[in-house]
């Protein structure tokens, strides 16, 4: 059985989560201190890629970075490589797709921080950046997590945008989910099989550790 | 040394307007929950900016609207005891003082700490979690850590308020020592009377965003001169006035006409009397006497509480109820539906400004 589907999932939704991770954190930062018509517009923008059809991301992603499309084609003619039908094509779709989970669960984690402890923090003489990243992020660290591993699940089940932005290219662009489609097209059930059952191991993996960690939070409380 | 403080915020619905003195020594801050204290020493902080205005600690000016000066709390050194103590829930005992230690120098660090530590009584409490305290090593902690980041200037948002009427009782007392050590300017809130009235020297009352004029805690409870102040200070009955004479005033809630010691100035819109100061009469025609009906008779844990309505008086208006307590022995011949008649002495007359 060749194992590249397996590798090129984790790898995708390894970098997506890792983007998603550092701008989904510093979105829900930013919109929760926002004025309050600015972060009611800003939530909206930022989660629509969770309710939006996958096909419907997909298709945005294909007219932008499309080798016609404004992104792809100066890329193209700058660097001579295509954005579309590669195994990183996949991280974009992913990307905008997993976002929201991180940027709610994170903002989630962030408005139920008591802002007394940041005030406290600040006339004790402390800066902002100490307060932030010892004190708001350790108390907020199981929301942030459970979104983290939220967004990594999503990310390696992600299949429409995805399949949409790099085809179906054994050995180069397969991944999990479109390896089961494509072999399912193909008559071969046993191997589809044994992908649906990988896919069934890692899910039930992430959300074992979601209720963990859940269970923690609620704990500490 | 001394806290100058002039501040406008408007929020829409509410708007503060502060202005006060605060010399050196213990200051209380007495109003009504949700009448801007928390947030009155949030501007002084300065983890809040007020609209306009100016504040000025020690000769420092700490924000000035008219000069663009708008120091960060982390350089105010005003230290804000929070109501819930703020301390750092994912921090130990240690650290959470460690961290404001270090900001003032990194010298000798163990050294301070073990004095605070001392000093605080939390020997022994080091690597203990904020979840793991009691309320009252919670409150010495916060205090601790608060004195290792130096302030000139100390504020305690109720303090004492989220705490068991025990545990209060104590805890008072330690505060008490505390802030007798504290040389700067110290600003305590409370909606509790009797708190600043132990605790502080100086008083402010704030009611609904603005402030009056600082006074003694003393002049406060012994002469309070306005409506707010007075119901702050605990008195509990009230009529409005209209003037007759220089010393006779008719109390308009209660129809009666009322002798008063001092001369009524013509801004003096309400009298208030203690429950305490009314006592049954005799004689329908002493001085300061009227009749009552008994309304209801309250037995109260030391005393009796007796709700009386003035014979004549307008019954649907919020003041025409009259509270008086006395002794269990004093009220005992005393029945509900009975008419009796109540005095008042002249220098219990509290003339009170709008």
């Amino acid at each position: 059985m060749d194992w590249f589907p397996l590798y090129n999932s984790l790898r995708v939704a390894g970098i997506s989560t890792l983007i998603t991770f550092f701008v989904g954190i510093f979105a829900a930062h930013y919109v929760s201190y926002a004025p309050r018509v600015l972060k009611g517009v800003l939530d909206c923008l930022l989660t629509l890629p969770m309710v939006l059809p996958p096909t419907v991301v997909g298709f945005f992603l294909l007219k932008t970075i499309g080798p016609f499309g404004p992104v792809g084609a100066v890329v193209l003619d700058l660097f001579g490589f295509k954005l579309t039908m590669a195994w990183y094509s996949a991280v974009f779709a992913t990307t905008i797709v997993t976002f929201p989970l991180m940027y709610r669960t994170a903002r989630g984690a962030f408005e139920s921080f008591d802002e007394t402890l940041f005030y406290s923090g600040q006339t004790l003489g402390l800066s902002d950046a100490f307060i932030f990243w010892r004190i708001k992020m350790p108390n907020c660290r199981q929301g942030i997590l459970a979104g983290t591993v939220l967004a990594f699940a999503r990310a390696l089940g992600e299949y429409g945008a995805t399949t949409m932005v790099t085809g179906y290219i054994p050995g180069r662009t397969a991944t999990i989910s479109t390896a089961v489609y494509q072999l399912w097209r193909e008559g071969n059930d046993a191997l589809a099989y044994k992908w649906v059952g990988v896919n069934l191991v890692i899910s039930f993996a992430v959300l074992v550790s979601v209720n963990m960690l859940d269970n923690r939070y609620r704990g500490t409380q | 040394m001394s806290l100058s403080v002039r501040i406008k915020k408007n929020f829409g619905s509410f708007s503060l307007d502060v202005e006060f003195e605060a010399p050196d020594g213990v200051m209380g801050l007495l109003g009504a929950s949700g009448c801007g204290k928390s947030m009155t020493l949030k501007c002084v902080a300065g983890v809040i900016s007020p609209d306009e205005g100016r504040i000025v600690a020690d000769g420092r000016v700490l924000f000035d609207s008219a000069k663009k000066i708008n120091l960060p709390p982390q350089h105010r050194r005003v230290g804000l005891l929070f109501q819930n103590y703020a301390l750092f829930p994912n921090m130990t005992v240690e650290r959470n003082i460690m961290s404001a230690l270090a900001i003032r120098g990194k010298r000798n660090l163990r050294g301070r700490f073990a004095e605070l530590a001392e000093k605080f009584y939390i020997r022994g409490l080091e690597n203990h979690y904020p979840a793991n305290l009691s309320g009252g090593q919670q409150q010495r902690v916060a205090l601790a850590r608060i004195m290792a980041s130096e302030p000139t200037v100390l504020m305690l948002d109720e303090p004492l308020s989220a705490l068991d009427s025990y545990l209060r009782w104590q805890l008072e007392g330690e505060l008490s020592s505390i802030l007798d050590e504290f040389e700067g300017t110290t600003m305590y809130v409370s909606h509790n009377r009797d708190e600043v009235y132990r605790l502080c020297e100086k008083v402010c009352i704030m009611n609904s965003g603005m402030t009056e004029v600082v006074r003694s805690v003393k002049q406060l409870f012994e002469s309070p001169n306005t409506l707010s102040s007075s119901l702050l200070s605990g008195c509990k009955n009230y009529s409005r006035v209209k003037r007759i004479t220089r010393r006779l005033v008719h109390a308009v809630d209660w129809n009666v006409d009322l002798t008063c010691r001092e001369d009524v100035e013509d801004d003096i819109c309400y009298i208030g009397v203690r429950a305490h100061y009314l006592s049954p009469s005799d004689d329908d025609g002493e001085q300061n006497a009227f009749p009552c009906r008994v309304i209801r008779i309250i037995q109260d844990v030391f005393h009796t509480i007796i709700n009386l309505v003035p014979i004549g008086a307008p019954v649907d208006r919020d003041f025409s109820r009259v509270r008086m307590e006395l002794s269990r022995e004093a009220s005992r011949s005393i029945r509900t539906g009975d008419i009796i008649s109540v005095k008042v002495k002249p220098e219990d007359v509290m003339l009170l400004k709008k």
